[in-house]
């Protein structure tokens, strides 16, 4: 490849200087433009995470102060008010409901995907299917089903409701991953002697496991922001930390420093959660050597 | 080690359709070495496919030592297989690739690693069992999909295509080293290729396929002499064999203008089949060249000539007015050149015929 582009003659190359530093010059533009839309939206969280290390006196300066004496009062504040119970709810439904939807959504995906069946297009739409109705019109019945069977203000009801909610999605986005895995390498592997179960622990969630973090890390992030069953179906045992941020705003309201000190509490969990995906997705899908 | 057998063996994609394999009967000897040979949709994969249990078989027999293979998954099959692509197993090293059949099959660690060292350094792949697969060169990676074959001592080898993923030069080598290596182990081995070259210099014995039938089975020489039809005689051989479709004459057959007389014994053989017109064959070596002024022989001009040094091949047509294109082999500097008005008579007596309504050979 490299071949031609050392042949050409200097005068050719000389010739191509313009275009490629007018490139050059469209290429930096496009640079700062990035810089000034990452900024933009980074912006307020940055502020949000400055505002709550102050002092509630300080939050407040117009223009808004750079430099101040940080502090942890906020926090101390947002933990006394008690929001601990909630973000362990918040955890546990998340994790839990991660968990099972990744251990409903891999073998779904693989059947769908490494070894289809007939109808697979229509049981495919199913699955998406269930996420087109808005979940404001499923609300009234859901209640009254959970209400019936007492399970209202329990934390078991949103990772069944986080579970169902996510289950789609990641049947999708693991089948997507499965379809990229050569046949072949099942097939080796069934020469090779594994079962059917045994090559798919063996050898194909080693190759889609950056897939398998991408989609637990995409279920982390909707079940950990979700609200509108959260505020609906919980009260005071279940409620998750959105709940309880929503609370705090209406209670706190004018103390700008504390929500800044509670949004950022709920916002780390998925920060910390993306960072840990994050090791695993840039290893990206490898099929080194089949492909 | 085990002898292999294809009994009436079919495959029926769609009921109705003509099968991708059709009533394939092959008996292969133990220790032999197969290649099953034919363009694309021949069914020659298919059919390795089926003996691997990677497709079902709809019709018929496939016995592995005698044992039928209806319904045995391919992990009860005690076959190994190459693929095409290799499917090396991306998350493990190459000693874990090849050790991975032995471990499934229970093999104790120590023996494990034993095996896996021996292999490797037959494969000259010692200093690479640590390395993940996509450090490895397509030849590298190659020897360790025939490592994970071999560790395992397999009754039978399959092989689908698995040099044409290398460069030129590694595909010549490599090829004679599975060969050799097969021939050592002595392992049964069904090879699959598209390409004649390697089923005419690998192959124990060929087998020709198109559009999922068995056009001939024999060894390379027997294929080459005494091809079983014209497909046959087509496809075996490079340059390919000319064919002439001629009316059958007095002395031989027409061409064009003039005659070409043809041998008693193929004459007699002419008017057995009591055929009119008859498709004649002739390789690129079976002819001589003269110059035009000499008279004798099938006029022709040459349109290009490749010089491969110790060998020339012209391209030509026939003066017979559809421009039958012919190909002619003459001895390296032959000093022929495009436009070069030629003569042309067959030298051997060994010309290929056949019907050409049926193909068969007469």
């Amino acid at each position: 490849m490299a071949a031609p582009t050392t042949e050409r003659p200097p005068t050719s190359t000389t010739q191509d200087l313009a275009p490629v530093r007018k490139g050059r010059v469209g290429a930096s533009l496009l640079t700062v433009l990035a810089w000034i839309v990452g900024i933009g939206f980074f912006f307020p969280i940055l502020w949000m995470v400055l505002t709550a290390f102050k002092q509630e006196a300080d939050a407040y300066t117009k223009p808004p102060k750079l430099f101040f004496t940080p502090t942890l009062d906020q926090f101390r504040a947002v933990f006394d008010a008690g929001i601990g119970p909630y973000l362990l709810n918040s955890l546990f439904a998340t994790v839990v409901s991660t968990i099972l939807v990744l251990v409903l959504a891999t073998p779904a995906a693989f059947a769908v995907s490494l070894r289809p069946v007939k109808k697979v297009q229509d049981v495919l739409f199913f699955f998406i299917s269930t996420k087109m109705l808005p979940v404001v019109a499923a609300i009234v019945p859901i209640y009254v089903v959970v209400n019936d069977i007492g399970m209202l203000d329990n934390i078991w009801t949103l990772i069944i409701l986080y579970t169902a909610m996510n289950l789609p999605i990641a049947v999708w986005m693991m089948r997507s991953f499965f379809q990229e895995v050569p046949k072949e390498l099942l097939e080796a592997a069934s020469m090779d002697g594994a079962s059917t179960a045994r090559s798919l622990r063996e050898v194909v969630l080693p190759v889609i496991s950056p897939g398998m973090a991408a989609t637990a890390l995409i279920c982390v992030i909707f079940a950990w922001n979700e609200f509108f069953f959260a505020v609906n179906l919980t009260a005071a045992r279940a409620a998750t930390v959105p709940v309880f941020l929503v609370g705090f705003i209406t209670s706190e309201g004018l103390y700008f420093a504390k929500l800044c000190a509670a949004a950022t509490l709920a916002a780390l969990p998925v920060v910390i959660a993306g960072w840990i995906a994050q090791n695993k997705l840039v290893q990206g899908l490898s099929f080194g050597a089949v492909k | 080690m085990a002898e292999v057998e294809f009994d009436q063996a079919s495959r029926i994609y769609t009921a109705g359709a003509k099968p991708a394999v059709n009533r394939l009967d092959l008996e292969i000897d133990d220790g032999e070495f197969v290649v099953l040979v034919g363009p694309s949709g021949s069914g020659k994969s298919t059919a390795l496919r089926m003996l691997a249990g990677l497709e079902e078989i709809d019709g018929g027999q496939i016995r592995i030592g005698g044992r039928n293979m209806v319904g045995v998954p391919s992990r009860d099959r005690d076959i190994a297989m190459v693929f095409q692509n290799y499917a090396l197993y991306p998350n493990k090293t190459v000693g874990e690739n090849m050790a991975f059949p032995l471990k499934m099959r229970g093999v104790p660690r120590e023996e494990r690693v034993t095996k896996v060292k021996a292999a490797a350094e037959i494969l000259g792949l010692s200093e690479y069992l640590d390395r993940k697969p996509r450090a490895l060169s397509g030849g590298q990676r190659q020897r360790v999909a025939m490592g994970r074959a071999i560790v395992r001592e397999p009754q039978v080898f399959l092989m689908d295509e698995p040099l044409s993923n290398l460069d030129a030069k590694m595909r010549v080598s490599t090829r004679t080293e599975i060969a050799a290596m097969q021939r050592r182990l002595g392992v049964t081995t069904v090879y699959v290729t598209h390409d004649q070259v390697e089923a005419m210099t690998m192959g124990d014995r060929v087998a020709l396929l198109k559009d999922g039938e068995l056009q001939q089975f024999a060894t390379p020489a027997e294929l080459y002499d005494k091809p079983a039809n014209a497909f046959v005689a087509g496809f075996i051989g490079s340059p390919a064999m000319n064919l002439f479709t001629l009316p059958v004459s007095e002395e031989g057959v027409r061409m064009g203008s003039s005659e070409l007389a043809l041998p008693r014994a193929l004459r007699s053989r002419i008017a057995d089949a009591g055929l009119s017109t008859v498709q004649l064959g002739i390789r690129p070596e079976q002819w001589s060249v003269g110059s035009d002024a000499t008279g004798s022989g099938v006029k022709a001009q040459v349109d290009v000539v490749e010089e491969l040094g110790s060998d020339a091949f012209l391209y030509a047509h026939l003066d017979d007015g559809e421009q039958t294109p012919v190909v002619v082999r003459t001895g390296g500097r032959s000093g022929a050149r495009r436009g070069d008005q030629i003569a042309l008579t067959p030298t051997s007596e060994d010309l290929h015929l056949f019907d050409p309504s049926t193909g068969e050979r007469v």
